[in-house]
C-alpha cells in the first residue's frame, strides 16, 4: 500500500530527503518534469501543456518529530520538538535517531518510586531524554550528533473497518492522493507540489507558489478530527467516515467563496459525502499560497485523521477514497469561469 | 537466550490470564526438566529430579505476569474505557498501542487530543478514567467480541540498543523467566543432591499471589527469587538503583537469609561474577516477601536484574546481566550441594 510506504518514510521539517526520494521514485516517468528547489519542495508538472488554467495541487511532505540538542555526559540525549507535538505523548516511546537510524527509547521513572502527586504532573519534554544504550558521551558521539533528527519508531497497522494506523498521516495522506492524481489526465494543466517545512510554519509553500504562479491551488491535507469521548459540538472539527473535509475558515485563511461553493456543488453532483471543517482550528500551506503573487484562490480539502502529530494516528481508507473521487471530479470541471479570472 | 527473551517479552500474560503464555513456557521448560506441571493458579512448575528420596528442594522463582489494563465500559460509538491491573503510570498511556483480548484479539490505540485543539488553560493531568481506546469498530460490531472485564495488554516491540542493551515490554519479569531457563539449561547434565524446581509464577503484579500458592504446595528448603530491580537513570538516587551491565543485584536485609546471602556474595566474588548489592531494609516488594513466611518459613535469596523504565513499554536491560545472573545462580546451586542444611542454620 502506497500510504504505508509514505508514512513509514522519514521526513521531519528540514530533513525531507527520504520522503522526497520515495515520492520521486513513485512519480518518475517521462510524462512529467520533476524538479526540486532550494527549500526542498518537490515539483511535478505535466510536460504536455493545454489551453486551460494552471491548477497547482499541493501537499506538504514533512512531519513532526524531535531534534537532538545535546549529548549528556552519561551518553543519553536531550532533544527539542519540531512542529507542534503534545509532549505528553513522548513517554514510553521508541525512536530512530540521525542518518544511521540509531534506535533509542524515552523511558520514565518507575511508578514505584514516584513521590507525592508526581503521578498527576504531566511529563515535560525537558525532563525527558532518549536512551540509546550508550554509557558515555564519547561513545554516543560516535553515533549521533546534536542537530540529528529523531523519528517515531512505529508500525503501520491495518485495523478493523478499513481503518489504518501509522505516524505522519498528516500529511503523507495528501502526498499519496497527489501521486494517485498524477496517473490520470484532466482538461487543466496540473502542477503538483510536495512542499517542505509546513509543520514549522508553512515555509516551503510560499516560494513554491511564487515559482509556479498558478491560477488556483488545491491544498490536500490530513486534518485533525476529534470525534471522540469528552469532545462535543464544533470541537470535534470533523468525523471519521464523514468523507473529505472542506475548509471554509481556519486560523490563517478564509476560503475563496466561489471556489468553496463550486467544490461543494461538485461533491453533491457526484454523490460524494463531504463535511465542512467545524470550529476555527489549525493553519496550513493555504495561508502563504493565498497571499502569494496578486492573491491566489485556494481551497483546502482534507482527509480526517484522529490523533495527528502522534505516533499512533488513525484514519479510514473510505475517507481517502472519497477524497480522491472528489478531487478528480474537481480537476475535470475546473475552468477560468470558476476561478474568476 | 536472546531469542527466548524476545519471544517471551512480546507474549501477553496479564495477571489472571497467564494461561495465554503458560503453554509456551511449559514447552520450553519441558526441554530441560524431568517433569512440568501447571497448577490451578497457572503457575508453571518444572522439576529437575534427583532419584534420591527426600532430597532437599531448591526452588527458583520468576513471575511471568505483566501489568495490564481491563475493559470497564464500551460507549455508543465503540470507544473503550479501561482501568489498570497492576501499577500503570497514566502518564505513559497517551498514544500507546494495545491488544484487547476479547473473543479474538483486537488491536487498538489509546487516543489523545491533538495539540491544535487543546485550550490553553486545559488541565494537562492524565486521568486514566478519561482515556479511551479506539479500535475502529462500531458498538454493534463489538457486540459478542469484546466485553466489560476483558483484558488489554500493551503491544511492544523488541529493539536492540548499544552495548548489548535491549528494550521491550514486559522484560519485568520475562528477563527473570529467561534466567530460569538458562539455569536449567546449564544444570541439565548435572547430577545434584537436591531437586531443583523452576517456577514461572503468576499474579505477582497484583500482590504476589501465584508465588504464595506455589510456595505452599512446593515447600522449598531454599527459594531463589529472580526479579527486575530499578536500573540507573537520572532523577533517581544511586542508592535505590543498579547500573545496567554491572551484574545482578544481590539482596541483603531481613527478607533474605543472612548466611546464605553472604555465601552468595562470597561465591560471586571468588568466581569473578559481576554483582551489585541491593540493600533492602524491609519489604522487598518481590515474591521473596511472601515466600519467606510460607508454612514454617523458607530461607530466601533475592537476585535482581537491573532494569530501567520499569512498568513502561520500553523496559530496558543489559543482556550481560541476564547471562551473569544465570551463571551466578547455577554456579551457586552447585556450590551449596550437600551443605544446604548447614548453611540454613542460624
Amino acid at each position: 500500500m502506497l500510504i504505508k510506504e509514505l508514512t513509514l518514510a522519514e521526513g521531519i521539517s528540514g530533513d525531507e530527503f527520504d520522503i522526497r526520494n520515495k515520492i520521486k521514485t513513485e512519480i518518475n516517468n517521462n510524462l512529467f518534469d520533476v524538479f526540486t528547489d532550494s527549500m526542498g519542495n518537490l515539483f511535478a508538472t505535466k510536460k504536455e501543456k493545454k489551453e486551460s488554467i494552471n491548477v497547482m495541487v499541493t501537499a506538504h511532505m514533512d512531519e513532526v518529530g524531535l531534534m537532538i540538542t545535546l549529548i549528556n555526559d552519561n551518553g543519553t540525549l536531550k532533544f527539542k520538538t519540531i512542529g507542534s507535538i503534545d509532549e505528553r505523548v513522548l513517554a514510553s516511546k521508541r525512536f530512530f535517531i540521525g542518518p544511521q537510524l540509531i534506535p533509542g527509547v524515552i523511558g520514565t521513572k518507575p511508578i514505584h518510586l514516584l513521590e507525592g502527586d508526581e503521578k498527576k504532573q504531566p511529563l515535560k519534554a525537558k525532563e525527558l531524554y532518549i536512551d540509546i544504550g550508550c554509557n558515555s558521551k564519547e561513545q554516543a558521539q560516535q553515533l549521533v550528533q546534536p542537530g540529528d533528527y529523531a523519528y517515531f519508531d512505529t508500525e503501520f497497522i491495518e485495523m478493523e473497518n478499513q481503518m489504518i494506523k501509522s505516524k505522519a498521516f498528516d500529511n503523507r495522506v495528501g502526498c499519496s492522493l497527489i501521486i494517485d492524481l498524477l496517473m490520470e489526465n484532466y482538461n487543466i494543466n496540473l502542477q503538483a507540489c510536495f512542499t517542505a517545512q509546513e509543520e514549522i510554519g508553512s515555509r516551503g509553500a510560499g516560494p513554491a507558489a511564487r515559482r509556479i504562479k498558478p491560477d488556483c491551488t488545491i491544498i490536500l491535507e490530513g486534518t485533525t478530527c476529534c470525534d471522540v469521548p469528552h469532545t462535543e459540538g464544533h470541537n470535534i472539527v470533523a468525523k471519521i467516515n464523514g468523507g473529505p473535509v472542506i475548509s471554509i475558515i481556519d486560523k490563517a485563511t478564509i476560503a475563496n467563496r466561489k471556489f468553496f461553493d463550486f467544490v461543494t456543488e461538485i461533491a453533491k453532483k457526484n454523490n460524494i459525502k463531504y463535511q465542512i471543517k467545524e470550529g476555527i482550528y489549525g493553519r496550513n500551506d493555504s495561508a502563504p499560497i493565498q497571499a502569494s503573487e496578486n492573491g491566489i484562490p485556494t481551497i483546502v480539502i482534507s482527509v480526517p485523521c484522529r490523533y495527528i502529530h502522534s505516533p499512533s494516528s488513525v484514519m479510514s481508507l473510505n475517507d481517502y477514497n472519497e477524497t480522491a473521487k472528489l478531487i478528480k471530479a474537481l480537476l475535470n470541471e475546473l475552468n477560468y469561469e470558476i476561478i474568476g479570472g | 537466550m536472546k531469542d527466548n527473551l524476545k519471544t517471551l517479552s512480546l507474549f501477553s500474560a496479564p495477571p489472571g490470564r497467564e494461561d495465554f503464555a503458560a503453554n509456551l513456557i511449559s514447552e520450553i521448560f519441558s526441554k530441560y526438566c524431568d517433569s512440568v506441571t501447571v497448577d490451578n493458579f497457572n503457575n508453571v512448575c518444572g522439576i529437575k529430579k534427583t532419584g534420591i528420596e527426600n532430597s532437599k528442594k531448591i526452588a527458583l522463582y520468576a513471575h511471568m505476569d505483566e501489568i495490564a489494563l481491563m475493559v470497564t465500559d464500551i460507549d455508543n460509538h465503540g470507544f473503550i474505557s479501561f482501568i489498570s491491573i497492576g501499577g500503570v503510570d497514566p502518564r505513559i498511556l497517551l498514544s500507546q498501542e494495545v491488544i484487547i483480548h476479547g473473543k479474538r484479539e483486537v488491536y487498538g490505540v489509546i487516543g489523545t487530543k491533538p495539540p491544535h485543539l487543546q485550550i490553553d488553560n486545559e488541565s494537562k493531568e492524565i486521568i486514566i478514567e478519561k482515556l479511551y481506546i479506539d479500535i475502529g469498530m462500531t458498538r454493534e460490531q463489538i457486540n459478542g467480541i469484546i466485553r466489560v472485564g476483558d483484558y488489554i495488554t500493551f503491544k511492544g516491540k523488541w529493539i536492540e540498543l548499544q552495548n548489548n542493551i535491549v528494550s521491550s515490554k514486559s522484560l519485568d519479569n520475562r528477563a527473570g523467566v529467561t534466567v530460569l531457563i538458562e539455569v536449567m539449561k546449564e544444570l541439565s547434565e548435572d547430577s545434584l543432591d537436591s531437586q531443583i524446581i523452576f517456577n514461572a509464577t503468576t499474579q505477582e503484579e497484583v500482590g504476589l499471589r501465584g508465588a504464595t500458592i506455589n510456595a505452599y504446595t512446593v515447600e522449598p528448603d531454599l527459594a531463589i527469587v529472580v526479579d527486575a530491580g530499578f536500573g540507573d537513570m537520572s532523577g533517581l538516587d544511586k542508592d535505590e538503583t543498579f547500573i545496567l551491565g554491572k551484574g545482578p543485584a544481590i539482596g541483603i536485609g531481613p527478607n533474605m537469609h543472612p548466611v546464605l546471602s553472604k555465601e552468595l556474595i562470597n561465591y560471586a566474588k571468588q568466581n569473578n561474577i559481576p554483582y551489585q548489592i541491593d540493600v533492602e531494609p524491609g519489604n522487598t516488594g518481590t515474591e521473596a516477601w511472601t515466600i519467606q513466611i510460607s508454612k514454617i518459613g523458607v530461607p530466601v535469596l533475592l537476585i535482581s536484574i537491573p532494569l530501567r523504565y520499569m512498568h513502561t513499554t520500553v523496559e530496558t536491560i543489559s543482556l550481560d546481566d541476564v547471562i551473569a545472573s544465570a551463571k551466578l545462580i547455577s554456579g551457586f546451586i552447585r556450590h551449596i550441594q550437600g551443605r544446604l542444611e548447614e548453611l540454613m542454620c542460624l
